[in-house]
């Protein structure tokens, strides 16, 4: 079993839905992105989904794309999120994932990123513009596909995403090479927070639940609230909150506020066994 | 050079193409596919293509001799395929009629483009008002300011054209856009690409239904010399024109084929366009192909005084041919493609559009090399009416 679906299986357990919050590596700030990163564990964060900023964030709406440009005129690059990533790690033993589009990727070379991220620490990763058709073409051509295929030797996660446009069928393929967990869009769009949710959204996330064999399923996209966490808790194991943090942070809301967020998803991902 | 067969099954062109996009979008490009496969061959599709092909954008157009020019050179015998002659004034249209019999028939009731240069968003228009089909185009800011005319004449068609003020304000933005409009609203919308980019099939799409230029060039230079011509330019952003162009040629070995990217200020101001000749195998916009890019991976912002070729990225049947050497790729500055421009129209009384001025540009450096007896084509894929102001601007 892999370090992250462990992990989030622990916290399950113990009745608690798995919170992962998304932050814009180096955004708004390098310098003290470090100590916010541990705030926001403490604010009751399990896990960090560590975003590498992109130019070009094809699966992101205007606030992460915004946050990923001021990321990036603050000079932040691999090594940066590497050396971020190994440092939130010495002070926590929750899991990084990191996001990160094909290209910064590929120009870093696959075996080196591989060796890198796992030589930081990091367990698992998302490639939103690999999906399953480009999987092995992309992670091909090193001792990594070796590697992938040997699940003993493997210490970094490549989690893949279902949509509301993944047919049944697809969704099998994606939980049978998916590791960690699943990722689950919940909505036919970019990242973005959204403030109502359709009963075709609740009725998806049961039919993807349903559907996974193999892996944990974490919800992501548009998810902001609490009630959010409540309502789609009993098709889930643990649900992603990016938008909702980064928009915090760019409306230049205090810390502690942000932080408030934070801990107000966390109390409804624990609560929400209870509903 | 036989039996050239790309994309292969998985969308790929040797390396490159592919399907690198949020899987919200695999079962609208797969859907895309299989209809498309189907429709390729059917009797009826293909009548009702030509028939708007040739009673409605007027093709075929014409291959003209370019007396003057050739006189002017005393090389090779010019002709210029007259693709400016086309209804909305670019080779845009041809693949416009295509997707959109293709978009009725997958029930799509709205339609969204991207544009650089605004031609693409004028035929995709076009066509949106012929079919009564709602139509969004996303076009960046600083092409809205330098292409005015196109921007008007798409509202005018009754189209919305939603200006995109991130990154460079060009191309790739729009096309970025585009993309994420495509990912939120797949179901009803069908995405029209203006070029032979982005994820598989798109690049193929595009291509078999600009391949058009090509299949006319052959029969009329054919009629003309009784010959294949030797040389056939053309100008590259995305490539749509140059491929219609030179796929039907592929495989005639002893045509030398030349595509001529935009170099801006030139390809060592770090200013340009000149993907295949300074760029590097990447991943962007869907597909793995050449891209301008740092040494991060970022993308790198370009730029060129023809909107339409004011691109990092290339198609990826380009960066195939690169690799083969089938396909040899050169780069005109914004101030040769001037050059080109008061040239044509000179010469010729044609005013072309930037982007093909590039082409035009390319005969100054290499057709003294040239021999009477050669033939040389040029693609002129647009007309440059809607450069006006851009080329007054630039008057010395």
């Amino acid at each position: 079993m892999s370090y992250i679906s462990e992990y989030i299986d622990q916290l399950n357990k113990k009745n608690r839905k798995a919170l992962s919050i998304f932050l814009t590596a180096g955004f708004p700030e390098k310098n003290n992105f470090i100590d916010f990163t541990k705030n926001v564990l403490d604010a009751g964060a399990d896990m960090i989904e560590l975003g590498i900023p992109f130019s070009d964030p094809l699966a992101d709406g205007p606030v992460i794309q915004t946050s990923s440009k001021i990321a990036l005129d603050n000079g932040v690059n691999l090594k940066d999120v590497f050396a971020f990533s190994e440092a939130i790690i010495a002070y926590s033993n929750k899991p990084i994932i990191l996001m990160g589009y094909a290209n910064p990727i590929r120009k870093y070379g696959i075996k080196n990123f591989f060796n890198d991220a796992i030589n930081s620490g990091v367990k698992g990763l998302i490639v939103p513009d690999v999906p399953l058709e480009e999987y092995d073409s992309f992670f091909s051509n090193s001792e990594l596909q070796k590697n992938l295929k040997q699940k003993h030797k493997l210490k970094l996660d490549v989690i893949l995403l279902t949509t509301p446009t993944s047919s049944d069928e697809r969704i099998q393929e994606i939980d049978t090479k998916s590791d960690g967990f699943v990722y689950c869009v919940s909505v036919v769009g970019t990242t973005g927070i959204k403030n109502n949710f359709s009963i075709r959204t609740q009725n998806n996330l049961r039919r993807t639940y349903s559907l996974l064999k193999k892996n944990k399923m974490m919800i992501g996209f548009g998810i902001s609230k609490p009630e959010d966490v409540i309502n789609f808790s009993p098709y889930c194991d643990g649900v992603i909150v990016g938008s909702r943090i980064i928009k915090s942070l760019l409306d230049g809301d205090k810390p502690e506020d942000t932080l408030k967020i934070i801990s107000g998803l966390s109390a409804a991902c624990e609560s929400s066994y209870t509903y | 050079m036989n039996n050239y067969n790309y994309p292969d099954s998985n969308g790929k062109f040797g390396q490159y193409g592919g399907k690198f996009v949020p899987e919200t979008l695999i079962s609208a490009l797969n859907e895309l596919e299989s209809i498309y496969l189907k429709l390729k061959i059917d009797p009826l599709f293909i009548a009702d293509y030509e028939q708007l092909q040739k009673e409605y954008n007027g093709r075929p157009t014409p291959l003209t001799y370019a007396e003057r020019i050739t006189e002017h050179y005393s090389g090779a015998k010019i002709y210029l395929k007259r693709e400016d002659l086309c209804h909305t004034g670019a080779h845009k249209l041809n693949n416009a009629i295509g997707q959109i019999l293709i978009a009725k028939k997958l029930g799509k009731k709205r339609i969204i483009a991207e544009t650089g240069a605004g031609q693409h968003g004028v035929a995709t228009a076009t066509v949106c008002a012929k079919f009564g089909l709602e139509c969004v185009v996303y076009m960046g800011e600083t092409d809205i300011e330098r292409q005015k005319p196109n921007v008007f004449r798409m509202q005018l068609l009754g189209a919305e054209v939603r200006p995109v003020s991130s990154g460079s304000k060009t191309l790739k933005d729009a096309t970025n856009e585009a993309i994420r409009d495509w990912v939120s609203n797949v179901e009803d919308t069908h995405y029209i690409i203006g070029s032979v980019v982005g994820p598989h099939p798109y690049p193929m799409i595009v291509r078999d239904f600009q391949s058009i230029i090509g299949i006319e060039t052959r029969e009329q230079i054919f009629l003309a010399e009784n010959k294949l011509p030797n040389h056939i330019v053309a100008c590259v952003g995305g490539g749509s024109n140059a491929i219609g162009m030179f796929y039907p040629f592929i495989e005639d070995e002893n045509v030398s084929l030349i595509g001529v990217e935009a170099a801006g200020f030139g390809v060592n101001s770090g200013k340009h366009c000149a993907t295949l000749t300074l760029g590097e195998p990447g991943i962007f916009q869907g597909m793995n192909t050449y891209i301008l890019q740092d040494e991060n991976g970022q993308i790198s912002e370009v730029h060129s005084i023809s909107a339409g070729l004011d691109y990092p990225g290339v198609g990826p049947e380009h960066a195939l041919l690169k690799d083969m050497e089938r396909v040899k790729y050169f780069s005109i500055t914004d101030e040769e493609a001037l050059k080109g421009v008061h040239l044509l129209t000179r010469l010729e009384g044609i005013l072309p559009a930037l982007e093909s001025a590039h082409a035009v540009a390319y005969l100054e450096k290499f057709i003294r090399t040239t021999s009477k007896d050669e033939i040389v084509v040029v693609n002129i894929s647009g007309r440059g009416d809607k450069d006006l102001s851009t080329i007054i601007d630039n008057l010395d």
